[in-house]
């Protein structure tokens, strides 16, 4: 049976129907999910995706963490269901303490709109499951706020437990250890900067993030994700 | 009750590079001062808080500042409280 995605929905939101429609033509389905509900209402997998929720105000993800939906969010990442926050998204798990670190303004103060070359690192997380470390894939970045940030102690830990999913072959914001998305000690928490659903047909000029989406519908079918 | 003005200043917390402060304090050569060092950006937050007396206007803050108005990944926060108006 096909795998059902939840795309939460917050005030600001606007990659909601990309993620909808990259997901769609990869066979899942999706149900968007807006931020007052309180059930995720049997979805497999969870997507966050980009955009400005409650317009960025104070920090990126700060306000959207305290949403309804998101209690509903944690529970399911804490019976090993997939979590994937994308861009904005990535931001609302780390203020929500679901995923280690901070994002911060871009080093060089320049929104970066633009494609970017990803290293897949990770083999276990549930966006690169079973795709082969050093797996190069070109994913647009859209950003403000995207520069890694985290304790050097905390940084260590992400290399030594497997944590560092995808890294920027080129660094383009000043992120820490060049990380462009991080798991969970789990590793079904996954949060990173680039856009995989922007990179899902070939019009769009790549069609590298389905490596990533594809993973996460895998993941989606899995015995933890069956545990709910 | 009492009503206190609150001010938080969020600065982010040493060690955590600050582009924006760092543009700044590359800047004023520009403008012909010298001597000027250490700049770091941050926001200040100013609220107005009912409670018994300045400690607990304080504790209401500082709560704040822990659950939300600060991430403590990369800022600090500091809480002035100012003398009570009658409201």
């Amino acid at each position: 049976m096909a795998a059902t995605v939840g795309i939460v929905v917050f005030p600001g939101s606007n990659c909601e129907h990309d993620v909808a429609e990259a997901v769609t033509r990869l066979g899942a389905t999706a149900r968007l999910v807006f931020h007052k509900e309180t059930s995720l209402a049997g979805a497999d997998a969870v997507v966050l995706p980009g955009g400005f929720a409650h317009g960025d105000a104070l920090r990126p993800g700060a306000i959207a963490r305290f949403s309804p939906v998101m209690a509903a969010v944690e529970a399911f990442a804490a019976e090993g269901g997939p979590v994937v926050g994308i861009c904005n998204g990535f931001q609302v798990l780390c203020e929500a303490g679901l995923l280690p670190g901070a994002l911060q303004k871009n080093r060089g103060l320049a929104f970066l709109c633009q494609e970017v070359e990803l290293v897949t690192v990770s083999e276990r997380s549930a966006l690169t499951a079973d795709v082969p470390s050093g797996t190069c894939l070109r994913v647009p970045i859209n950003h403000f706020e995207g520069c890694y940030t985290a304790a050097p102690e905390v940084l260590a830990g992400l290399h030594e437990r497997d944590q560092v999913v995808v890294r920027y072959a080129d660094n383009p914001n000043g992120s820490a250890g060049d990380i462009a998305g991080v798991s969970n000690e789990a590793g079904n928490v996954v949060g990173l900067m680039p856009h995989p659903e922007r990179a899902s047909h070939e019009l769009l000029g790549s069609e590298d993030g389905n490596v990533l989406l594809t993973a996460l519908l895998k993941s989606a079918g899995r015995p933890a994700a069956a545990l709910r | 009750m009492p009503a206190f003005e609150v001010l938080v200043e969020v600065t982010l917390r040493p060690g955590i590079a600050d582009p924006q402060g760092a543009t700044i304090e590359r800047s004023l050569p520009l403008l012909g001062v010298g001597g000027v060092s250490g700049v770091r950006v941050g926001k200040a937050i100013r609220l107005t808080v009912e409670a018994s007396d300045d400690d607990e206007a304080r504790r209401v803050v500082e709560d704040l500042c822990a659950r939300f108005l600060t991430n403590p990944v990369i800022e600090d926060a500091t809480v002035s409280v100012a003398a009570a108006s009658m409201r």
